[in-house]
């Protein structure tokens, strides 16, 4: 899932600091299981901001509306009427609701509530860590299902770089080595050939490094869509 | 120390069905006194109560938030009054940065029969928060209270 944390209180404050009305709108979906821009988050910052402004002496009226997912246009076109009564949207999505809100209603202005930081999973309750770096080409199947691009500072794809210690990344002593995992996986599993072949150099151009990335599948477009 | 007929001050106390909102009962029944600041609300379990719910509680005029629940390791559902702890340290620094003093929102563990001890536990608190004054929010209490240094 897409990993998020709220922005600063001082922060969304200076990015609402023109506007008189104000609507928070949360997102039900990833930022919900990571605690960041949920129904009760998005609560929570609505008050924040009505006590917090009051106090400046500059009180502002917040709202607050959550939505299913901000990243699809059914779910944000219901929104219209009270996206259009305020002054500024602070949308507690992650990049992708920011953006959405921003382009379906192009008059509005929005600013995000959220740092968007990365695709990941909560290995514990309260924890959670990077897995995914969306690089277009997986590889899963030739390391154990760990991912040597999004778990290795160095994105290797041939085995460690050598500088780990005892399992840990020499850049971050609370990383584990992506190697040494994927061995100690492959190991236990009997598949150790696996990583005998080499790999070449990686094709970037899938990543982000080609760009920014679409999909098109012809096959599940509306024909009205489809025609234009 | 102010000592007026009408209680200026509005504390409410979230207090759990089984130890807190129990003593106090109990402190009813001893006729012992306490601040009439003090507005109690029962919750089935101090884990029930929210961040939100304490937020809109001080958003809406009162003065501080007392979290009243079981003694740690007798919580009837085993580790709310925990949770609550958890959630009373994360409240007091969401109110600091919203401008609020972290004072106004404490948490207090008791058991059932500890009536006393609610009655001076809330003659404590209303005082500590007597001395700081309404809350930041209650602009026009707080122009018209005298603010006690103690």
């Amino acid at each position: 899932m897409i990993v998020a944390e709220q922005k600063p209180l001082e922060e969304i404050k200076s990015l609402i600091s023109d506007a008189e009305k104000v609507l928070v709108v949360g997102c039900g979906t990833c930022v919900t299981v990571c605690f960041a821009g949920g129904e009760k988050e998005a609560g929570i910052l609505a008050s924040s901001l009505r006590m917090s402004t009051k106090l400046d002496g500059a009180a502002k009226e917040v709202t607050q509306i959550t939505v299913q997912r901000q990243c699809e246009w059914e779910y944000i076109d219901p929104i219209s009427d009270q996206i259009e009564e305020v002054d500024i949207v602070v949308s507690l999505g992650c990049g992708i609701g920011v953006q959405a809100i921003a382009e379906r209603y192009p008059k509005a202005i929005v600013v995000p509530g959220l740092n968007t930081t990365f695709l990941g999973l909560p290995t514990e309750q309260g924890i959670w860590e990077e897995r995914c770096a969306a690089c277009g080409e997986c590889i899963l199947g030739l390391t154990g299902g760990i991912c040597p691009i999004a778990r290795c500072a160095k994105q290797l794809l041939n085995g460690p770089c050598g500088g780990s210690q005892g399992g840990v990344c020499e850049i971050n002593p609370e990383t584990p080595c992506a190697w040494q995992l994927i061995y100690d996986k492959l190991e236990s599993q009997g598949r150790l050939n696996l990583i005998l072949d080499v790999q070449p150099p990686k094709n970037w151009s899938t990543s982000r490094d080609g760009g920014p990335r679409k999909i098109t599948r012809e096959d599940l477009r509306l024909a009205a869509e489809a025609s234009e | 120390m102010a000592q007026g007929t009408e209680p200026h001050m509005q504390i409410v106390a979230f207090c759990c069905r089984y130890c807190a909102y129990a003593a106090a009962d109990l402190a009813g029944v001893l006729r012992l006194t306490y601040p009439p600041e003090i507005r109690i609300v029962q919750i089935p379990c101090t884990g029930r109560l929210d961040t939100l719910e304490v937020l809109h509680t001080l958003e809406h005029g009162a003065d501080a938030v007392m979290v009243a629940g079981c003694l740690e390791g007798d919580c009837h559902f085993q580790r709310g009054n925990i949770e609550a702890r958890t959630r009373v340290k994360r409240i007091k620094k969401l109110i600091t940065e919203i401008g609020i003093e972290p004072e106004r929102v404490e948490m207090f563990n008791m058991s059932s029969a500890m009536g006393r001890q609610f009655a001076e536990a809330a003659q404590e608190f209303t005082q500590r928060i007597t001395a700081l004054g309404p809350s930041p929010l209650n602009a026009e209490r707080r122009e018209k209270t005298e603010i006690i240094e103690m």
